[in-house]
């Protein structure tokens, strides 16, 4: 059940370029988040609260990761909260990946800049399940990269950049070919969900998606998406973030 | 000494004067799990039209300084499954519900009015003649008094409920639109709606909203709303539902001083979910602060003040 709830900055750093790691401390949401799932953050002066997902759970710290990226003011404004302020947060919320694979297989997970966070939570839980995990983790340039150790413990991890600066050079669907595995998950922009799941057509697959978001409990009908069978929608916030590679229309 | 909330208006007796806007609480399944809506004084519901509406492309919303945009389009499932699934779950609860309704044409109001006869658990209808996100209907029955006047006469016709008519801030003269929506029967009036902006994205050179346009509120529309309650409640003699960025109890008391009879309370919901109960509980100490008995003590008062 979502909650309304303060969290204190326990640490708040920049890993990457425009890219900030936040951990923070509450007994409620730490210990009721599943991977997929995210918060809905209050930031001082801003109207409307920012859904960002969870990148990593401690419970016996109490606390949440999360990562997110400088981009407009709010976030401007996020990053410069300091060590030991609190922040009001409605979560955990949505529903987050389907965590029942068969222990021995394989599972592809592919990342794209700010949507690897989330990815890493569900690695992490997979691989403590026996599962082996394969990454694929893609960013516009070397200096944005982030997590590639993280995900390196997890299993085989693959960085590919556009420009070539750092990894492989291209996009995460060159990389794909040669790959085996059971089922995937994926997250990141429309345009990279859209190449993902035509290139892995047919393999089963869960994708978790972002959007504008208004209320983020399933209420104001902001962030809608329609199902691939042409009748009807989902909610991002409340059905989603995490849907079936089938189900929804990119 | 014991503050009295309830407050009387056509079709709804209301234990306090604070509800929900309509758009902004769905039909109440999600903030019912935050608490219990016996607290509310109404609740007013998502728009229904005649059949099921998808409505606008994503984006749908975008911040703004104080405020948001938004572009829904008026999304429900249409009249008959609102009387079938969503008034049941509302009538369970000991609160007034106020069904919204749209359309295209004049018959699509008359026929979504008409369907909600077979409910008595609706307390009264709010004629949306005011949203600024679909593209026929809709906006031109809430800039053009003549046609205004006639869409209410019609639903008042339709309608064995209360009608309240909900009212566009984006028309030169609101005392115009209001003085004819009263004299073609209107039982009330509920204002404002959002008024209508735009927001461009810089990198992408492009509008923030698909829609392009929506609906400014928040915080940044409350001086807008409070005027034309204002300037309204001068003109007219039903009551007024007010709404328009209220965050608070101070602004409830602010609105009531203008004139209204009773408040929604609209985007302040996306920020905090408890934002109605807590401005119900702290409404009467904020009332007895500035020398008020009652809600019904404190109506229009602001208005002597002033002259």
């Amino acid at each position: 059940m979502i909650n309304k709830e303060k969290l204190r900055i326990v640490s708040s750093c920049q890993i990457a370029k425009d890219t900030v790691e936040m951990v923070l401390e509450n007994d409620y949401i730490s210990k009721h988040a599943t991977p997929g799932q995210f918060v809905h953050l209050t930031v001082d002066g801003h109207t409307l609260r920012r859904p960002i997902s969870i990148a990593d759970i401690n419970r016996e710290q109490q606390t949440i990761t999360i990562l997110f990226k400088i981009i407009g003011s709010g976030t401007k404004r996020l990053a410069a909260y300091q060590v030991g302020e609190y922040v009001d947060a409605l979560g955990p919320s949505g529903n987050g990946f389907q965590l029942e694979n068969h222990s021995g297989a394989t599972i592809l997970l592919v990342g794209g800049g700010i949507g690897v966070p989330p990815l890493y939570n569900l690695g992490k839980a997979l691989a403590a399940k026996g599962i082996n995990i394969i990454s694929v983790l893609g960013f516009q340039t070397g200096d944005y990269v982030f997590y590639e150790g993280k995900f390196k413990a997890l299993g085989q991890t693959i960085i590919v950049t556009n420009d070539g600066s750092y990894g492989e050079k291209g996009f995460v669907t060159d990389v794909l070919d040669d790959l085996d595995f059971d089922r995937y998950y994926t997250c990141g922009p429309v345009p990279m969900l859209q190449a993902i799941t035509t290139k892995l057509k047919g393999k089963d697959g869960y994708i978790s998606l972002e959007e504008r978001m208004g209320c983020g409990v399933g209420a104001c009908f902001a962030c809608v998406i329609p199902v691939n069978d042409g009748n009807g929608y989902k909610k991002i916030c409340k059905d989603g973030p995490v849907f079936h590679a089938e189900e929804v229309a990119l | 000494m014991s503050i009295d909330l309830s407050i009387d208006l056509p079709g709804l007796h209301l234990k306090n004067p604070i509800m929900p806007a309509s758009g902004c609480f769905g039909f109440g399944r999600e903030y019912s799990a935050f608490y219990h809506l016996d607290q509310l004084g109404a609740i007013m519901m998502k728009a229904a039209t005649g059949t099921e509406r998808f409505g606008n492309p994503t984006p749908r919303v975008a911040e703004t300084a104080s405020g948001m945009l938004n572009a829904i389009g008026l999304q429900n499932p249409g009249v008959d499954k609102i009387i079938a699934e969503e008034v049941p779950f509302l009538a369970k609860y000991d609160t007034c519900i106020i069904a919204n309704i749209a359309g295209s044409t004049i018959e699509e109001y008359e026929t979504v009015a008409a369907a909600f006869n077979q409910t008595s658990d609706v307390h009264a209808l709010e004629l949306n003649i005011s949203c600024p996100n679909v593209k026929e209907g809709g906006i031109q029955f809430g800039t053009d008094p003549d046609m205004a006047a006639e869409v209410t006469a019609r639903v008042k016709a339709a309608s064995n409920h209360p009608v309240y008519v909900k009212l566009s801030p984006n028309v030169s003269d609101i005392v115009a639109m209001a003085k004819a929506v009263e004299k073609a029967g209107a039982d009330g009036l509920t204002m404002i709606n959002t008024l209508t902006g735009m927001q461009i994205h810089l990198p992408s050179r492009k509008p923030l909203l698909a829609n392009r346009t929506g609906g400014l509120s928040g915080a940044a529309i409350k001086p807008v709303a409070i005027r034309m309650i204002y300037e309204v409640s001068q003109h007219v003699s039903i009551p007024i539902i007010g709404m328009g960025g209220i965050c608070n109890a101070e602004d409830v008391l602010e609105f009531l001083l203008a004139g209204a009879s009773a408040v929604a309370v609209g985007t302040a919901n996306f920020q905090n979910p408890f934002v109605c109960p807590e401005i119900i509980e702290a409404l009467p100490n904020v009332l007895a602060q500035y020398g008020f008995s009652s809600v019904q003590d404190a109506i229009g008062k602001g208005v002597s003040v002033y002259e």
